[in-house]
């Protein structure tokens, strides 16, 4: 079954050879391809499967192997992942038509999908840690695509350190893992001793917190906002934020139970918290950042009950709906003509029915509404929390009751401030045809990602009603909140004061500013990275300066140099001081031989 | 084939010197070391008809071919050379570091005659002034004094050179029987002996200086502008090629010594000769000495051990395993020692920052591709192979240095200004991982040593490479004064993109092996050990955070004034380049069949 290996080899190849193409032409063709020919195959290898080995590398005691596992939860994740990315790129060649630099962007997005699929196909660890860190490396690169944007480097730089960071502990774990089983390989990985295996777990767990921007390691995410929108949209949607949770729930198995409510704290943090900051935040493409955040600590809730499956339901109606949501802000903020500020950004919905209809479809499904894909994903994730009796599940269902709440609150706030405060009423430009296919294929995906749940490769809890009840209460209960404030504000109920700000994101009151600003983690992340980073180096350069070279190497050939002159200066002083040198010398030489003659 | 792997570089290295005058002189420099190169590639041929030994009653692989030609039978030397999987992959790597640096001088001497034939001649005459005192052989003046050799033979030096040569064989008397080598002149035909020889007695170089490299800016424009691409340069990179292969080749343990030290002599008067005019004495003189103590202490080691054992074949040594127990770590240490300057092991580095940022370009590139490569290879086959109880005894002292000194290099990377200078500390870094897999001693972390030895070889280079292309272009390796490389010339921006990638150990380039099964490796041995596996882990986010940093600087943000209007890539450069890019890709994605070389190695 090397076929299946075409899935990761096409966009791969695209990616190489679309970095030596200088044509326009050709590296959107290129950039179509690669994506194109791997969602052929994935969907091939829905119906067949496969499975393939063979030795990558032997280190003697332990071996690498190039393995794929295309199980039919990895297949239907790898379905979205290269149908977003072809989606991506179709819409990027609209996007940035104008930009000289399309040619290397198209080949990294190529690559940023080839490692994604890598990802999701591996079933060998160390190979999986390949993919993970190339689609790092190229999130930086597309971060930083802008070269005229002065925060893209910065933000692109934190991207992949954080991340990187993360990994610090996931390489460490992996490789505890494979000492522990004396394996790589995922399918292998049943007889792990319980303390390697917490030990290695909760290792990988931080380096998927990384990846997946979660509490605490969330500070990358919401710079990465200086990239493309398709980039956005690519790493938001099926692919690196939500790697970090498909790896947790490949290893499921090897988890020591009592552990998962570590995860269990994780995501109730996250969603809750992201949630909170999406309501604040300042931009269109801060909210959907954040609301990122919060639907991947859905699904590390859903890993936190062991429900793999519901994870990746979850993961995959994710996908349709946040690269919808992704694409149409582009597309938004293009006809609005601003730089995204939620302050500024204003349509009519007549503006474009199109750009309408798929921003309120795609939020909808985020806040849950049937029969959305969302409704079904998050019913399926807080179900298995309903049903595991543990205290994992108690916590994740509550906190992923609360976010559901807050999902609603800020779903309905981007829509109301977006098109229902009039705007400027002048003539908008037609969508280029390519972004609209996107958004059409990516409106139909979100509606029908729903039928998964009865025909799909997951095994899911079934619907309880009561849950139903419970979270469309929790849906209308987060319209209310932002429809209530909204309904208050309304421009001419109180007479007299200016109609300005109508933003819902008042009900925060006094923290409204702290959520807009992340809680200033970023900030002081960044401080404190730099304060310590700053320190230690010059700690570092001093001892190896200052006492490695100027000290201990030149000063040994300064001493060398004075023992010289000592003895050139002895040799040529009178007679009287030679005989001194000499008698000592002589009686030096006398114990030193007494000493060694009574030692042995 | 193996003497001629040695031999090829050896005489190409007299050719040129010998023809230095003569405008082809370059290629034929680079003609010899392809060939040398072609030796070396065609090696595996016929592999395993070399003897198999037998050890513990298992065959566990063996020399892949073998040669032994009688020198000094009472001083233990013999001219015996065998190759192996873990020798092969280091002297390939020598031949084509070896090649792409001639190259790439030849390139650019051409380049400079060009540019200087194209030039208005007002502007090149004030340059041509010290190249027309070399000549003739005039008083000492303006670089001729940098040389810092004896001025009294310079007006007959071209005529003295021959006897010179052979006057200077005393070191190491028996050079000229070396046999191997068919060239007709007899009295220098061992690799080793001619350019140490010729640098003993200065002669060659007054008159060598100005022939066809065109001194551009000899007088100091500009730190770049001095390296000269002069024939000599070809020359004695050529004798350090043929040194090295020598070293990866020796069987027998006083001729590698004898070609351990033959590599120093060279390697000092390309960076003191043309290294940054304003630091090259200093570097050349630090490396020289430092890397002497070294040695020194490395050869009563190496005779500690011929005194143990009766012989100095190194392969009979390291099969009936090593000396004896009480000598073990004695002989260990003295080794090691000796080694761990070369490698560099922290805290003995300190000689390679300046070394690696005063010396020129290729310098530099074989440098970091071959001298540190003469270190590990020494440390794992030599130190490993003769006192293997001593190096298991002292397997935490080297890992414990070498995880001070990834973690030590990476902090200081963090806050250096220049890009020279970065990338030589980060070799520390590196060459850490290297030593810390070794250290573990666990079979995965030998292999994983020797992949990273190798993957260090390639990446390196290529960053020195790209530096150098920099610095000659924007005349700065500040990296407060670049910046917006990636547009002013993208495709080499796009090249020390990669080179970093794979570098900072990128997973699917050749940097990730290594640094990912050194991690391994020590959490294989567990306890105290896993806090080494976790601060090589941190040393690797340290590489990616300081060469970020690197490409913040330098590639992105607004143009700076020193980068406006610079050439990209150049063909030529490319194909220079080109295999460095492949060689990572290529290692980073099909490791197997240079891991399973390694397996049948001889350790």
């Amino acid at each position: 079954m090397t076929a299946a290996w075409i899935l990761i080899a096409a966009p791969a190849a695209a990616g190489l050879a679309g970095l030596l193409v200088r044509r326009r032409a050709a590296a959107a063709w290129l950039g179509y391809a690669g994506p194109a020919a791997a969602l052929a195959c994935a969907v091939a290898a829905a119906t067949a499967n496969p499975r393939t080995a063979v030795v990558l590398a032997d280190f003697g005691t332990v071996r690498v192997w190039a393995a794929l596992d295309l199980a039919p939860g990895a297949c239907a994740v790898a379905v979205a992942a290269a149908a977003v990315s072809l989606l991506v790129q179709l819409y990027s060649a609209a996007y940035l038509r104008d930009d000289p630099r399309y040619a290397p962007f198209a080949a990294q997005v190529n690559l940023f999908c080839a490692a994604m699929l890598l990802v999701v196909a591996a079933d060998d660890l160390v190979l999986l840690l390949i993919g993970w860190e190339v689609m790092g490396a190229c999130s930086y690169l597309l971060i930083a695509h802008y070269a005229t944007l002065p925060q893209a480097p910065g933000a692109a730089a934190k991207a992949f350190l954080v991340t990187r960071f993360g990994d610090v502990a996931f390489v460490l774990g992996v490789m505890v893992l494979g000492t522990a089983a004396g394996t790589f390989r995922i399918s292998a990985l049943t007889a792990v001793p319980e303390g390697a295996a917490a030990a290695a777990m909760l290792l990988i767990l931080f380096g998927c917190i990384g990846k997946s921007a979660q509490f605490p390691l969330q500070i990358w995410l919401p710079p990465a906002m200086a990239g493309p929108t398709p980039v956005s949209a690519l790493i938001h949607a099926a692919t690196m934020v939500a790697a970090g949770a498909y790896v947790l729930t490949r290893l499921l198995p090897v988890w020591p139970p009592g552990l998962l409510l570590v995860v269990a704290v994780v995501a109730a943090v996250t969603m809750v918290g992201a949630g909170l900051c999406a309501l604040a935040a300042r931009d269109v493409k801060g909210v959907l950042a954040w609301s990122t955040v919060s639907q991947v600590g859905f699904m590390f809730a859903a890993v936190a009950v062991a429900a793999g499956d519901s994870a990746l339901f979850h993961l995959v109606s994710h996908a349709a709906f946040k690269g919808l949501l992704f694409l149409t802000a582009g597309v938004v903020i293009a006809l609005a003509g601003t730089d995204g500020s939620l302050a500024r950004t204003r349509l009519r919905p007549g503006d474009s029915r199109l750009v309408f209809w798929a921003m309120t479809i795609g939020l909808a499904a985020m806040a849950g509404l049937p029969p959305l894909g969302g409704f079904y994903s998050k019913e399926a994730v807080l179900g298995a929390a309903y049903e595991a009796a543990t205290p994992a599940g108690v916590v994740v269902f509550w906190a992923g009751t609360g976010a559901s709440i807050l999902t609603a609150a800020y779903a309905a706030r981007l829509w109301l401030l977006l098109f229902w405060r009039g705007g400027s009423g002048e003539a908008r430009p037609a969508v280029p045809r390519a972004e609209s296919f996107s958004l059409w294929a990516l409106t139909v995906a979100t509606v029908a990602v729903g039928a998964l749940y009865y025909a799909g490769p997951f095994e899911v809890p079934v619907l309880h009603l009561d849950l139903m009840a419970l979270l469309l209460l929790a849906t209308l209960g987060g319209f209310a909140i932002t429809g209530d404030s909204w309904w208050r504000d309304r421009p001419g109920r109180r007479t007299g004061e200016p109609v300005g700000d109508r933003d819902p994101a008042r009900v925060l009151g006094r923290a409204r500013e702290a959520f807009a600003e992340g809680l200033y983690a970023e900030r002081l992340a960044a401080k404190a990275t730099v304060g310590l980073a700053a320190a230690a180096s010059a700690a570092a350069t001093a001892l190896d300066v200052r006492l490695v070279d100027r000290t201990a190497v030149e000063g040994s050939a300064r001493a060398a140099l004075a023992a010289a002159d000592g003895t050139a200066a002895g040799h040529r002083g009178g007679l009287v001081r030679y005989l001194r040198l000499s008698a000592a010398g002589t009686l030096v030489v006398a114990v030193v031989a007494i000493g060694v003659g009574l030692w042995t | 084939m193996l003497v001629l792997a040695v031999a090829l570089p050896a005489v190409g290295a007299l050719a040129v010197w010998g023809l230095r005058r003569r405008p082809e002189a370059h290629w034929i420099g680079a003609g010899a070391a392809g060939f040398g190169f072609a030796a070396v590639a065609l090696l595996p041929v016929g592999r395993g008809s070399g003897a198999w030994f037998a050890a513990d009653g298992e065959l566990t692989g063996g020399w892949w071919h073998q040669v032994a030609i009688d020198w000094a039978p009472s001083l233990h030397l013999e001219f015996s050379l065998a190759v192996d999987g873990i020798s092969w992959t280091l002297a390939l790597l020598t031949a084509l570091l070896g090649v792409l640096c001639c190259v790439h001088n030849a390139i650019g001497a051409e380049r400079r005659a060009a540019d200087l034939l194209g030039a208005d001649r007002s502007a090149s005459a004030p340059l041509q002034v010290p190249a027309g005192t070399f000549e003739t052989g005039g008083p000492p003046q303006g670089p001729d004094r940098v040389l810092g050799l004896r001025t009294g033979d310079r007006a007959s030096a071209p005529l003295q050179e021959p006897p010179a040569t052979v006057e200077t064989e005393g070191p190491s008397p028996a050079a000229s029987r070396a046999g191997g080598v068919p060239a007709g002149r007899d009295p220098a035909s061992g690799s080793l002996q001619e350019p140490p020889g010729s640098f003993a007695t200065g002669g060659p170089f007054p008159a060598a200086a100005p022939v066809h490299g065109v001194p551009a800016g000899a007088a100091g424009d500009g730190p770049e502008s001095t390296e000269w691409h002069s024939p000599v340069l070809t020359a004695l990179l050529l004798a350090v090629q043929a040194a090295s292969t020598l070293v990866f080749l020796a069987d027998n343990l006083v001729l590698f010594f004898i070609a351990f030290e033959a590599v120093l002599l060279p390697m000092w008067a390309i960076i003191h000769r043309y290294g940054d005019p304003a630091a090259r004495r200093r570097a050349a003189a630090k490396f020289a000495l430092f890397t002497v103590a070294g040695s020194l202490l490395m050869a009563t080691g190496l005779f500690a051990a011929v005194a143990d054992t009766g012989t100095a074949d190194l392969g009979a040594i390291i099969l009936h395993g090593g000396v004896s127990g009480d000598a073990s770590l004695l002989v260990f240490a003295l080794l090691a020692l000796g080694f761990a300057v070369k490698a560099p092991l922290w805290p003995l580095h300190s000689w390679l920052p300046d070394a690696h940022t005063a010396a020129p370009t290729v310098g530099s590139v074989l440098l970091a591709g071959v001298l540190l490569k003469l270190g590990t290879y020494g440390l794992i086959r030599v130190a490993g192979g003769l006192a293997p109880d001593g190096a298991a005894a002292a397997a935490p002292v080297l890992a414990v240095l070498a995880a001070l000194g990834i973690l030590v290099a990476g902090l200081v990377c963090l806050r250096l200004p220049e890009i020279k200078r970065l990338i030589a500390y980060s070799s520390v870094g590196h060459m850490g991982f290297v030593v810390l897999a070794f250290a573990a001693g666990t079979e995965a972390g030998i292999r994983a040593a020797l992949f990273g030895n190798l993957a260090h070889g390639l990446v390196t280079p290529l960053l020195f490479f790209l530096a150098g292309a920099l610095k000659a272009r924007t005349h700065t390796g500040s990296l407060a004064a670049l910046g917006g490389l990636r547009l002013a010339a993208p495709a080499l921006a796009g090249l020390l993109g990669f080179a970093a990638l794979a570098s900072l150990g990128l997973p699917g380039l050749a940097g990730f092996w290594g640094e990912a099964f050194t991690v391994y490796a020590a959490a294989e041995r567990g306890g105290a050990w896993l806090a080494l596996a976790a601060a090589a882990a941190f040393g690797a986010f340290l590489a990616a955070a300081y060469l970020l940093r690197m490409l913040r600087h330098v590639s992105h943000g607004p143009v700076a004034p020193a980068a406006l209007g610079i050439g990209d890539v150049s063909g030529a450069e490319a194909a220079v380049w080109a295999p460095l890019v492949a060689g990572t890709l290529l290692l980073g994605l099909v490791p197997g069949p240079l891991l399973d070389l390694f397996s049948e190695g001889l350790l």
